[in-house]
């Protein structure tokens, strides 16, 4: 008896002494009922806007990682027990209960916390939040994004703010505000703001035609972002394209040896990337920076090996190069699968490159393409300065313009070209890192470039490095383009035929290299 | 003086065409004897599958024939020769897939599986006379003959040459692999056509068909030869030898290099329809893999092994390579890449000459001393 | 690209000894800013021997390169006989109506015998259907062995083409322009790497030609054209500088200043 009345005393004082605040109103979370939870996730919403603890509580609770004991409430994640400060606790995780939600109480879940993010002190929160309200408007959001409005500084997030609630008035206001709103509206791009106007073209009557309009606006700015995200794309793949064909403008464009095993160049490259993740699997973050100039020594190395052994002994052949180096491809190739496997592997993107910059609601740009244009661009500056400015540079053009009159002058020919060869093999294995970010790394990563690459250096001009340039990104950007209307496959054949076609008008391509014919 | 018949002219001074040629014709009628006249337990039995296997070889030998025709007298290293094997391969694939009638898995008379998988309602138009094996087989050298015609209209004419030409033909067969890959092409996509069962009435299955298909390639492989050598003897190969050795030395003589590379090009490419033709038969299955860039560089080192421009050389170098291809993928599959590979290297970097070479050069040194 | 047209034959006209065969009116030719050919005028007559003298890059390979279909000239005109453009032909149609020429370095077919190299260049109908089945004719074969005789090559008539010394590789090509029997023949340094002796015979030769034949010799050899010249054009930076028989151009004051450095 004695028992029983201290816990019904112990549980009054909890309770009792709990009663104005946070931790006994989060009570009814326990509960099976559902709605039970949504009406106390709406008080505690109203109550504790500014309680740190309640964004981590409800944060927790849509990632399924809310656990609750007789005592307290806990996140639990990865093993790991936390409280609601974010504090770690020692506790035995077998006493712990899941929180259970369903799709609808998630959904209020998202929409009040996203509203508690609305007033963050981070503006990225902030902008997220507001783009999450506006995909989840109802018609009671108006005061909370009038009192947004007010409390925001931010113009970006306040466009989006002004933005919902100009498709909340157009939905929900009297006549006027409606005739405003559905005119404003085609300032604005989301899909959301697109539905409404559609939904009242749709019932007709004075604001259909307005609403037309509006539509119209929209639809030829998202359509101009859409091209915009094509040009992206375009030059994402045509940089792609440099990266590849770079290393080629080197050993076929200047020293005019045919390497078909250039793309196994790129895909050492690639697994040198691979390797690097596998052995450092802490420094995801970082392993991709130390894999550049890795895979360009490894590829760079090869390409010594390759030139010193083989190619040496065939120049001035150039089908016999073409074949040897195909074997050379073939070599590699099997190399690979007997090391690692035939099956295609993954490397990781590092935190920092992924995700997307969004310009807005049309257009957002990945960060990995991103970085790949940048870089390749980067790999090219490094190439043209070399080529143009270095005294390696001037040595190699020496040599490949006039081999006996480079020798008669000093200049070690073999060591040249074989330095050569390794560097435009290396630059292949730099762009082979490029591409573990953009698709799987497996044997045959190589061939699907290589004809591509060999393209972009006929089509800009042999030995011509700014042609090698406009060569990729045009190729890329068309590409992009027929993609849409053709599918990627027949795009593909549309290209090649387009080249095949293009080197019939002008055999040396788009920058031929000038001078009397031999 | 008495004339000699044409057949014996051609093989004038030719040691090395009639020994190849002479060897293969024994080894195929010993093969047709041993498969039909013993029975499977005897002795001295060579099995359905060796006939098969020997067909595909002269078919092969027939396609690497055709490629020394340009490569080692006219000089242009074609990476795309499989596209025109492959295509006389398809034409005569679709005849054999119209011929299965309605004994496919759907059993639909008109359609053949694959349409009938993709929910064809008819046969679309390119599918149609392929029922006639007459039309079949004149598409088989058509098809090859006229792109070969189209591409080297183009190629020729603006003068590309060596390396860069090499690398459009390996364009030009890698667009028709992805091209054919595609479903709706209506050839199949990636599974081809195939699960064939009979050729003008007779079915496939049948000893005495196989027999008669080896029969077949061999007397292709010898009429493709005999017409490879009476071009590379008539002036015409020797001014193809001639554009090999000084392309522009030849314009300046007066003869349009053009016409001659565009000639020898096509007669060429035709040659390849063929042996896809018989090819399809004997192995039961065509696939876009035919049209993959490996495949057709695969071929040039058949030639390259056996000994480019002497015709009987890419006939040896393609049985050579091709058995032992098929010793090694199912004995050692690992070791076979790596060794093809290296195939390459060392014949290009030490036997520039080939097999043939080899033989040539011993038989000097022994006349010598 | 045109075609072979046989009408060319009718618009080459009636050449009669003095009358014009070649006619190159203000050619300009450039490379990359570079003139190779400025404004170039001169004309040969039939039957003529000319030599074309100048110092390197003066224009004088350039200007075969132009007359024989090779390279398209900038701007200017090149007629052949009366009326046949020769800027809209190319190199087979210019051969075929007519134009033979040497190379400054021997260009001959080191897969083929020597006689085979003959019978490729010989007058024929040189369509490639035709060569699938021609036979030589008995005075095709006849002009060959004649021309092997003169050359000093018969004893080597079945031999690789590949094995002849420098000197033969010239005779060879000499050969091989003597059987085309053009109505032109364009020689680029015909006796370099040539005994004495085998200089004098081919000035013979190329004297013997002129009448029936125009030849116009391109040459750095002086004493060699002292010898066959009857008429000279100094060529200097792409344009004519002076023109005239060996007399006049020795005691030209630009001709000394610009190419005999004096």
């Amino acid at each position: 008896m004695q028992k029983i009345l201290q816990i019904a005393f112990l549980n009054l004082l909890f309770s009792f002494s709990l009663f104005a605040n946070f931790e006994t109103d989060i009570k009814p979370l326990t509960e099976n009922s559902f709605l039970k939870k949504e009406n106390t996730v709406e008080k505690l919403v109203s109550k504790y806007s500014e309680n740190e603890k309640l964004h981590t509580l409800l944060k927790a609770m849509l990632d399924g990682e809310l656990y609750y004991s007789r005592k307290e409430f806990v996140v639990l994640k990865d093993d790991e027990v936390t409280n609601l400060l974010g504090e770690k606790l020692e506790r035995n995780r077998k006493i712990f209960k899941k929180v259970k939600t369903n799709n609808k109480l998630r959904s209020v879940i998202r929409n009040r916390l996203s509203q508690l993010n609305l007033f963050s002190k981070d503006v990225e929160i902030r902008f997220e939040s507001a783009k999450n309200i506006r995909s989840n408007l109802e018609k009671d959001s108006i005061p909370l994004i009038e009192k947004a409005l007010k409390f925001e500084t931010d113009s970006s997030v306040k466009d989006i703010h002004l933005e919902s609630e100009a498709i909340l008035k157009a939905r929900f206001g009297n006549f006027e505000e409606k005739k405003i709103a559905v005119q404003n509206l085609g300032d604005f791009l989301s899909p959301e703001a697109l539905q409404v106007l559609k939904e009242i073209e749709a019932e007709g009557g004075e604001l259909s035609k307005l609403a037309s309009k509006s539509i119209a606006s929209i639809e030829s700015s998202r359509s101009f972002f859409s091209f915009l995200e094509t040009i992206f794309f375009g030059l994402s793949q045509g940089s792609v394209l440099l990266l590849a064909a770079m290393g080629l403008a080197i050993t076929f464009g200047v020293m005019k040896v045919i390497n078909m095993a250039h793309g196994e160049m790129m895909m050492i490259g690639a697994y040198t990337a691979f390797t690097i993740q596998q052995i450092f699997p802490n420094l995801i973050e970082y392993s991709i920076l130390l894999a550049i100039p890795l895979a360009f020594l490894v590829s760079g190395i090869f390409g010594v090996i390759i030139e010193r052994l083989v190619i040496k002994h065939l120049y001035g052949r150039p089908l016999e190069t073409l074949l040897a180096t195909f074997g050379i491809s073939l070599l590699l190739q099997q190399l690979v699968r007997t090391i690692y496997s035939p099956l295609n592997q993954n490397v990781e993107t590092p935190e920092w490159m992924s995700g997307a910059l969004e310009i807005n609601s049309a257009l957002a740009l990945t960060y990995n393409r991103l970085y790949i244009i940048i870089f390749a661009f980067l790999v090219f500056l490094g190439v043209l300065l070399l080529l143009k400015k270095s005294s390696l540079g001037l040595k190699v053009r020496a040599v490949t313009q006039n081999r006996e009159m480079a020798k008669a002058m000093g200049i070690k020919t073999g060591y040249i070209d074989a330095i050569t060869f390794g560097i435009g093999s290396g630059i292949a294995g730099v762009a082979g890192v490029a591409l573990s970010q953009l698709t799987n790394v497996g044997p045959n990563l190589g061939q699907a470039y290589i004809v591509d690459s060999f393209m972009v250096v006929v089509f800009g001009g042999v030995g011509n490095l700014w042609g090698t340039l406009i060569g990729a990104v045009s190729l890329g950007e068309i590409n992009k383009f027929i993609e849409p209307v053709a599918g990627a496959v027949l795009a593909k054949v549309i290209i090649l035929i387009f080249i095949i076609l293009f080197i019939q008008k002008r055999p040396k391509g788009l920058f031929p290299q000038k001078g009397r014919e031999e | 003086m008495k004339r000699k018949p044409m057949i014996l002219k051609i093989f004038e001074n030719d040691r090395g065409g009639q020994i190849v040629l002479g060897v293969l014709a024994v080894v195929v009628l010993y093969v047709t004897f041993a498969n039909l006249l013993f029975s499977e337990g005897s002795f001295l039995h060579i099995s359905t599958y060796t006939v098969t296997l020997l067909g595909k070889y002269l078919a092969f030998a027939l396609l690497a024939l055709s490629l020394d025709l340009v490569w080692g007298y006219l000089g242009i290293l074609s990476l795309g020769h499989g596209a025109f094997f492959a295509l006389g391969g398809y034409a005569w694939a679709m005849y054999l897939m119209l011929q299965i009638g309605d004994r496919g898995v759907y059993g639909n008379a008109e359609l053949p599986d694959f349409m009938v998988f993709m929910n064809l309602q008819e046969l679309p138009w390119f599918w149609y006379g392929f029922e006639y094996p007459l039309f079949a087989f004149f598409m088989a050298m058509f098809v090859p003959g006229l792109l070969a015609f189209v591409f080297g209209w183009f190629a020729f004419k603006s003068r590309v040459t060596g390396v860069y030409l090499s690398i459009m033909t390996q364009a030009l067969t890698y667009a028709l692999m992805l091209a054919f890959f595609r479903n709706d092409m209506g050839f199949g996509g990636n599974n081809g056509l195939t699960d064939f069962k009979d050729i003008l009435g007779f079915s496939l299955q049948d000893d005495g068909t196989r027999v008669l298909l080896l029969i077949l390639s061999f007397l292709a492989l010898v009429l493709g030869y005999l017409i490879s050598r009476y071009i590379i003897n008539s002036r015409l190969g020797r001014v193809a030898m001639a554009i090999r050795d000084g392309e522009s030395r030849v314009r300046f003589l007066g003869y349009r290099v053009e016409s001659f590379k565009l000639f020898i090009f096509v007669v060429s490419a035709v040659m390849a329809g063929v042996a896809g033709a018989l090819y399809v038969p004997q192995v039961g299955i065509i696939n876009p893999n035919l049209f993959s860039p490996l495949f057709s560089i695969e071929l040039v080192i058949w030639v390259a092994i056996g000994g480019r421009g002497t015709l009987y050389g890419a006939i040896i170098g393609a049985f050579i390579v091709n058995y032992a291809s098929t010793y090694f993928t199912s004995a050692l599959p690992e070791v076979w890449l790596y060794a093809l590979g290296g195939l390459f290297v060392v014949v290009t970097l030490y036997l520039p000459k080939g097999i043939v070479g080899i033989v040539k050069k011993e038989k000097n040194v022994t006349a010598v001393s | 690209m045109l075609p072979l047209y046989h009408e060319n034959e009718k618009n080459v006209g009636d050449l009669k000894q003095g009358s014009r065969i070649l006619l190159v009116d203000g050619v300009t030719l450039s490379f990359d800013g570079f003139k190779a050919l400025n404004n170039l005028s001169f004309s040969i007559d039939y039957g003529e021997l000319r030599c074309i003298i100048g110092a390197n890059g003066a224009g004088k390979s350039t200007m075969m390169d132009v007359v024989t279909g090779k390279t398209k000239p900038d701007s200017g005109e090149v007629i052949f006989g009366q009326a046949v453009n020769l800027l809209q032909m190319d190199e087979p149609a210019i051969a075929e109506v007519g134009i033979g020429r040497k190379f400054q370095k021997p260009t001959i077919f080191s897969g083929h015998t020597v006689f085979e190299n003959l019978e490729l260049a010989i007058k024929d109908d040189k369509r490639f259907f035709k060569t699938l089945f021609a036979n030589l004719k008995g005075e095709q074969r006849d002009k060959i062995e004649e021309t092997l005789e003169l050359i000093g090559l018969q004893e080597l008539s079945k031999k690789s083409a590949s094995i002849l010394s420098h000197g033969q590789k010239q005779w060879l090509e000499i050969g091989m322009l003597l059987v085309q029997d053009p109505k032109l023949l364009l020689v680029d340094e015909p006796v370099a790497g040539m005994t004495p002796s085998e200089v004098e015979k081919t000035g013979e030769i190329l004297t013997s030609l002129s009448g029936n034949h125009s030849v116009v010799v391109v040459e750095h050899d002086m004493e060699f054209i002292r010898s066959i010249a009857k008429k000279v054009t100094v060529l200097h930076e792409g344009s004519v500088l002076a023109e005239g028989n060996m007399k006049d151009i020795q005691e030209n004051e630009k001709v000394r200043h610009v190419y005999l450095g004096e």
